[in-house]
C-alpha cells in the first residue's frame, strides 16, 4: 500500500490540517514565548521590556507552583480511578437484564451534555451548600452535622464534581466494549469452573484493556485543563487547596494581568504537558499497536 | 421580471443599509447586580426619547465582566461603547488615558449633586472620568429582636471587642442562629475588602511610604487575630465559601445576628418578598478599634466609555440618563422608592419620600460620608482606596493575600503563618513589578 | 455472572440499577425541578419536592431579560458549524494517515493531540491581540475557526481510529477499478465509515457547545452563545439559585436532548479503536 506515489498523496492529504493546526500553535506559541521574556502588564502597555528568564523565575520558584503541580496530579489521578472503576461497575450493571434498560442508561450519561459551568453552579449551590444545599438537609436528617464541603474537603468536591461530569464517558466507552466481549468464550470458561471473579479478572478486564487506555487518554487530555469547576466554586483555595496549573496560570493572565508572567506559566504548562502526551504515548504505544 | 426583482433586492438592502445608518448601536457592559437589571428593563424610557440610539445590553457576572471589560480595554479591542467598572478601575484607567472624559452630560446633570467621596473616586484633576451609577460603603445590620432578647443595646460606635462579646452571647447554633456572619470567600473584592477596613481600623496599612507590604506588623497580626476568632468561632459553617450572596441568604433566611457588609444588602434584607427578618433588622456603623479611619469601605460602580470610542457622543447621552435625577425618580415611579440605586445623589438622602421609604438611608448616608479612599490608614500611605490600592498589581496581591487568609479562617494555617506567606507573596510580586 | 436469573433476582437487581441511575441523575433533576420554584422556596429547608407553588416566572424573566434564542442559534451555528469545517479536515488527514501512513504519523497523531493539554488562558492575550486585528472580535466566524481548531486533533483521532478499521482491500478494489482519489473517497470510504464520522460529529457538537472559555472570551454580544448567557445568571447579588437554574435548563436541554436522541450513533463510534 504504501508505495511511493500514495506516501506523497498521504502527505498532501493530511498536510492542510497539520498546516493549520501548526499556525494555530505556532503563531500565538510564538508569541508566547517571546512576551515571556518580557515584562509585560496588560494594565501597562508600552512599559515592556526585556528581562529574559526572570519571569520563570518567579514562576518556578513561586510556593503556588508546586503545590498546584500536585493539585493538578492528584486531581487527574483521582478523577482517573474513579471514573474507570466506577464506569467498569456501571458497565458491568448496564450490561445485564434490567428493567427498562434503555432509559436508565440515558439517565446515567446524561452528565457528559453538561456544561462545566451549569454543573459546578449546580453542585455549589443547591447540592453541597451548607446551609440551604440538599447534601445539608440529609445531613441533619441523619442527625449529622453538614458538611462543609469547600473548607474542609475542597479538592474532594472538585474531584466529585468533576467525576460526576466524566464518569458517563467512561462507562459510555467501557459498555460498548463489554458488549462486543465474546460470550462463547465466557461461557466456555464457565464450564471449567471458573467462578465471576475470575472470569472479570481472566476474561472481561484483558478484553476491556484497550478501551481503559483509550478512557484514560481523552479524560487526562482535558482533566489537564479543568478550569470552570474550580473558577466558579472556590477561587483556588482556601488557601492553595484547589490551585492546578491551569488556575494558576488564570490569576496570572487574568487577575494580575501579568501577560509575561502568564505566557512564563503557559509555556511550563506546554512542557508539563508534553511530558504527560509522552508518557502516555508510551502506554499507549503498547496497547494501541496489537 | 428578473430584473424588477432585483432592483427590489436592491431597494431592500439600501433600505437595510440605511435604516442602520441612522441608528447608533451602543454596547453596554454591565455587572449582574439588580440595580442594573432594572436599568436594563427601563430601556425603552431612553429609546423613546433617543430614537436614533439602540443599546445593546451584555449582562456578566462580575469577574467574568471584570476580565473581559480590562482585557478589551487594555488591548483597545473596542468591543464596548460604555463599560460598567469599579471604583478601583477608575482612577488606573484614568491615569493611563483610557477613558473619555465626560464633559457633555448636559445642562440638567447637576454634578455637584453626587457625594463628595464618590465624586472624588471617579474624578482626575476635577473632570469625571466616569458616572456612579450606585455607591456604598460598609456597615452593620443586626437583628432588633435578638439584640433585645439578649439585653444587649447600642451606645455609640461599637469597637470590634464589644462586638466579638456580642457575637458570643446572639450565637447559638443549635437553635440555627450564629452570632455573626462575615464574608469569607477568596477574592479582593470578598474576603479582603472587609479584612483590610478591618485592618484599618487596627492600625494597619496596605503597603508603607515606599511601597513595601506590610502584612508583618503587630497592627495586621491583631486585625487577623480577631477575624479568625469571632468568625471562626461564632460564624456559621462554611464560612470560607460566604461572599456577599450567600451572607445575605444566610441573614435574610434569620441565621445570622450580625452581619457587616456593603450598604447596598439593606433594601434587599428589608425587604418582606426576599426576607424572613424584613422587620426586625437594625442598622449601625461598622466596628472601630485603634482608630475609626478607614473602618467601612467605599465602594461605586460607575459608567466609562472607553477612549477612541467612535460613540461618545451618544454614549454620553446614555450615561447622562442612566445616573441623572430623573432616573432615580423613573425607577421610584415603577418600582417603588426603596429600589432607587442608592449611594450617589446628595438630593435622594433629602427626599423626604426616599427617607420614609428606606429606613437604612441615614446611616448608609453615614458611612459612605466617612469615607475617605486618601485618608483612610491611621500611618500615612502612598496608595488611593479604602479596602483596595489602586495600583494593577492589586487585584493579583488581594486575591493571593485573601487566599492565605481564608486558609487561616479554615484552620488550615496559623495566622502567623498566612500573615507571613502573605507577605513574602506580596513582597515577590512587588519586586517583580518593579517597585523596588 | 450469566447465571439464569430468577424472577426475584432480576426484580431486586433492577430496583438496585435504577437507584444507582437516578442517584447520578439527581444532579440534573434538581436543578430542573428548582427551575419551578420561587427565589425563596429554592433556599428553604427541608427541601420542597411536589407540594411547593410551581411558577413560569424564573423563565418569563430569563426571557424577559435576555433573548435566550439569539444565544441558542448562535450556539447551534457555532457548534455545528466548527463540526462540518472541522469534518473536511479531519476525513483527508485521518484518510491520509490511516491510509498512507509514513514514519512520523505517529509523531504527528500524538503532537496534534498534546496540543490540548495547554491551558487556554496562557495563550488568550495573543489570540486576543490578532483576532482584533484582523477584525475576528464577537464574530461568528472567528469562533467557528477557534473552535474547529481546538477539536481537531481529537476529530482526526477519532476518524483515524476508525478508518484503520477499514479492510485495505476494498479500497484498492476500488482504485484498480479506476476510480480517481476524490471518488475513493466519498463512494467508497465515507458509506463504510458512517458511523464513525456520525459520532465523532456528535462528540465535537457536544464539545463545542460545552467550550465556555474561548466562547466567552471572544464574543461580546452578536456571536455569544448560552455559555454568555449563563454568565448572566451566575451569582449576582441577592437570591438567584431558581433563575440560575431555570437558565441553565434552558441552556442544557438542547443538547441534551440532541444526546438522548442520538446516543446509539454517538455509542456506535465512540470506540477510538477499543473496540475490534
Amino acid at each position: 500500500m504504501s508505495t511511493r506515489a500514495s506516501t506523497l498523496t498521504g502527505r498532501i492529504m493530511s498536510a492542510p490540517s497539520i498546516i493549520v493546526l501548526f499556525l494555530w500553535m505556532a503563531v500565538p506559541l510564538g508569541m508566547t514565548i517571546y512576551f515571556s521574556f518580557l515584562r509585560y502588564n496588560l494594565l501597562s502597555p508600552g512599559m515592556e521590556e526585556w528581562i529574559g528568564t526572570l519571569n520563570y523565575e518567579f514562576f518556578l520558584t513561586d510556593p503556588a507552583f508546586f503545590a498546584s503541580l500536585a493539585n493538578t496530579l492528584l486531581l487527574v489521578g483521582s478523577v482517573l480511578v474513579i471514573t474507570v472503576v466506577g464506569g467498569i461497575l456501571l458497565g458491568l450493571m448496564l450490561d445485564q437484564p434490567i428493567f427498562g434498560r434503555g432509559i436508565l442508561r440515558l439517565l446515567v450519561i446524561a452528565p457528559f451534555f453538561i456544561m462545566p459551568t451549569v454543573n459546578a453552579l449546580v453542585w455549589k449551590n443547591l447540592l453541597m451548600d451548607p446551609v440551604s444545599g440538599m447534601f445539608a438537609w440529609i445531613a441533619s436528617l441523619l442527625g449529622l452535622p453538614a458538611i462543609d464541603w469547600f473548607t474542609n474537603a475542597p479538592l474532594t468536591s472538585i474531584i466529585i464534581m468533576v467525576s460526576w461530569q466524566w464518569l458517563p464517558f467512561a462507562v459510555l466507552i467501557l459498555l460498548t466494549a463489554l458488549q462486543s466481549l465474546d460470550r462463547d468464550q465466557k461461557e466456555a470458561a464457565q464450564m471449567d469452573g471458573a467462578g465471576p471473579v475470575a472470569i472479570f479478572f481472566y476474561i472481561t478486564l484483558p478484553h476491556l484493556s484497550r478501551a481503559i487506555t483509550v478512557v484514560i487518554l481523552i479524560e487526562t487530555i482535558f482533566l489537564l485543563t479543568v478550569f470552570a469547576e474550580i473558577f466558579v466554586t472556590t477561587g483556588g483555595g482556601p488557601g492553595l487547596a484547589t490551585t492546578n496549573i491551569a488556575f494558576l496560570v488564570y490569576t496570572q493572565a487574568l487577575l494580575q494581568f501579568d501577560v509575561g508572567g502568564a505566557s512564563a506559566g503557559g509555556i511550563v504548562a506546554v512542557i508539563l504537558a508534553n511530558i504527560v502526551a509522552i508518557f502516555l504515548i508510551r502506554l499507549i504505544g503498547k496497547n494501541l499497536d496489537k | 421580471m428578473k430584473r424588477v426583482m432585483g432592483a427590489a433586492l436592491c431597494a431592500l438592502l439600501a433600505g437595510g443599509i440605511a435604516h442602520a445608518n441612522a441608528e447608533t448601536k451602543l454596547t453596554i457592559a454591565t455587572v449582574n447586580n439588580g440595580d442594573m437589571i432594572r436599568m436594563q428593563k427601563l430601556t425603552d424610557d431612553f429609546t423613546s426619547k433617543n430614537p436614533d440610539i439602540s443599546l445593546e445590553w451584555v449582562t456578566l457576572e462580575e469577574n467574568t465582566l471584570r476580565q473581559r471589560v480590562t482585557t478589551d480595554i487594555a488591548t483597545k479591542g473596542g468591543q464596548y461603547d460604555v463599560m460598567t467598572i469599579g471604583t478601583y478601575e477608575v482612577p488606573i484607567w484614568a491615569e493611563k488615558g483610557w477613558l473619555a472624559p465626560l464633559d457633555q452630560l448636559g445642562p440638567d446633570y447637576d454634578v455637584d449633586d453626587i457625594m463628595p467621596a464618590i465624586r472624588s473616586a471617579v474624578s482626575k484633576d476635577d473632570a469625571l472620568y466616569a458616572a456612579p451609577f450606585y455607591g456604598e460603603s460598609s456597615m452593620m445590620m443586626y437583628r432588633k429582636d435578638l439584640f433585645d432578647a439578649a439585653g444587649i443595646t447600642i451606645n455609640g460606635r461599637l469597637t470590634w471587642d464589644q462586638t466579638l462579646e456580642i457575637a458570643k452571647k446572639l450565637h447559638k447554633p443549635d437553635e440555627g442562629v450564629y452570632g455573626i456572619c462575615l464574608r469569607g470567600k477568596a477574592g479582593w473584592g470578598e474576603n479582603m475588602a472587609l479584612i483590610t477596613t478591618m485592618g484599618n481600623a487596627y492600625g494597619a496599612r496596605l503597603f508603607d511610604e515606599n511601597w513595601n507590604p506590610t502584612f508583618d506588623s503587630a497592627e495586621w497580626k491583631a486585625a487577623l487575630d480577631m477575624y479568625t476568632n469571632i468568625l471562626g468561632n461564632y460564624g456559621p459553617p462554611g464560612a470560607t465559601s460566604n461572599g456577599f450572596n450567600e451572607n445575605l441568604s444566610l441573614f435574610n433566611s434569620g441565621k445570622c445576628g450580625m452581619w457587616i457588609d456593603a450598604t447596598v444588602a439593606a433594601s434587599f434584607v428589608t425587604n418582606p418578598k426576599e426576607s424572613k427578618v424584613a422587620d426586625k433588622v437594625g442598622f449601625t456603623e461598622a466596628p472601630c478599634a485603634a482608630t475609626c479611619t478607614g473602618a467601612n469601605w467605599l465602594w461605586a460602580w460607575n459608567l466609562g466609555i472607553p477612549m477612541g470610542s467612535q460613540k461618545v457622543e451618544a454614549a454620553q447621552k446614555f450615561i447622562a440618563w442612566a445616573t441623572s435625577k430623573n432616573y432615580l425618580e423613573l425607577v421610584a415611579s415603577k418600582e417603588g422608592w426603596a429600589n432607587v440605586p442608592p449611594g450617589t445623589r446628595m438630593s435622594l438622602y433629602q427626599n423626604p419620600k426616599y427617607l420614609e421609604a428606606a429606613p437604612f438611608a441615614d446611616e448608609t448616608l453615614l458611612a459612605i460620608d466617612s469615607a475617605d479612599p486618601i485618608n483612610s490608614t491611621m500611618k500615612p500611605k502612598p496608595y488611593v482606596g479604602v479596602q483596595f490600592a489602586a495600583i494593577p498589581e492589586f487585584q493579583g496581591i488581594g486575591t493571593t493575600v485573601g487566599q492565605q487568609f481564608s486558609a487561616a479562617l479554615a484552620g488550615q494555617m496559623t495566622v502567623e503563618q498566612a500573615l507571613a506567606a502573605a507577605q513574602s507573596g506580596t513582597d515577590r510580586t512587588m519586586r517583580k513589578a518593579g517597585y523596588y | 455472572m450469566e447465571h439464569k436469573q430468577s424472577p426475584l433476582g432480576y426484580i431486586s437487581f433492577s430496583v438496585f440499577a435504577w437507584i444507582v441511575g437516578l442517584l447520578i441523575f439527581f444532579p440534573i433533576f434538581w436543578m430542573v425541578l428548582t427551575s419551578f420554584k420561587s427565589e425563596l422556596e429554592a433556599v428553604s429547608i427541608p427541601p420542597s419536592f411536589i407540594s411547593f407553588d410551581w411558577t413560569l416566572e424564573n423563565y418569563a424573566e430569563v426571557q424577559e431579560r435576555s433573548n435566550y434564542f439569539k444565544f441558542a442559534l448562535n450556539s447551534i451555528i457555532l457548534s455545528v458549524g466548527s463540526t462540518l469545517v472541522g469534518l473536511v479536515f479531519a476525513v483527508t488527514c485521518a484518510w491520509a494517515m490511516a491510509f498512507n501512513p509514513t514514519k512520523r504519523t505517529k509523531d504527528a497523531l500524538l503532537w496534534m493531540l498534546s496540543t490540548k493539554m495547554m491551558p487556554p488562558v496562557g495563550v488568550l492575550v495573543p489570540i486576543y491581540l490578532v483576532f482584533r486585528d484582523w477584525g475576528l472580535l464577537d464574530t461568528r466566524f472567528g469562533l467557528i475557526m477557534v473552535l474547529f481548531l481546538i477539536n481537531l486533533p481529537i476529530m482526526v483521532w477519532m476518524l483515524y481510529t476508525y478508518f484503520k478499521e477499514i479492510p485495505t482491500d476494498i479500497l484498492e478494489a476500488a482504485r484498480m477499478d479506476g476510480a480517481t482519489l476524490p471518488k475513493e473517497i466519498i463512494f467508497v470510504l465515507l458509506p463504510m465509515a458512517v458511523p464513525g464520522i456520525a459520532s465523532t460529529m456528535l462528540l465535537n457538537i457536544i464539545l463545542a457547545w460545552n467550550e465556555a472559555f474561548w466562547t466567552l472570551n471572544l464574543t461580546t454580544s452578536d456571536a455569544a452563545p448560552l455559555t454568555a448567557f449563563i454568565a448572566s445568571y451566575s451569582s449576582p447579588e441577592g437570591l438567584f439559585w431558581a433563575k440560575l437554574s431555570a437558565a441553565s435548563t434552558l441552556a442544557v436541554a438542547p443538547i441534551l436532548v440532541i444526546g438522548w436522541f442520538s446516543q446509539k450513533q454517538l455509542v456506535r463510534g465512540l470506540t477510538f479503536g477499543a473496540v475490534k
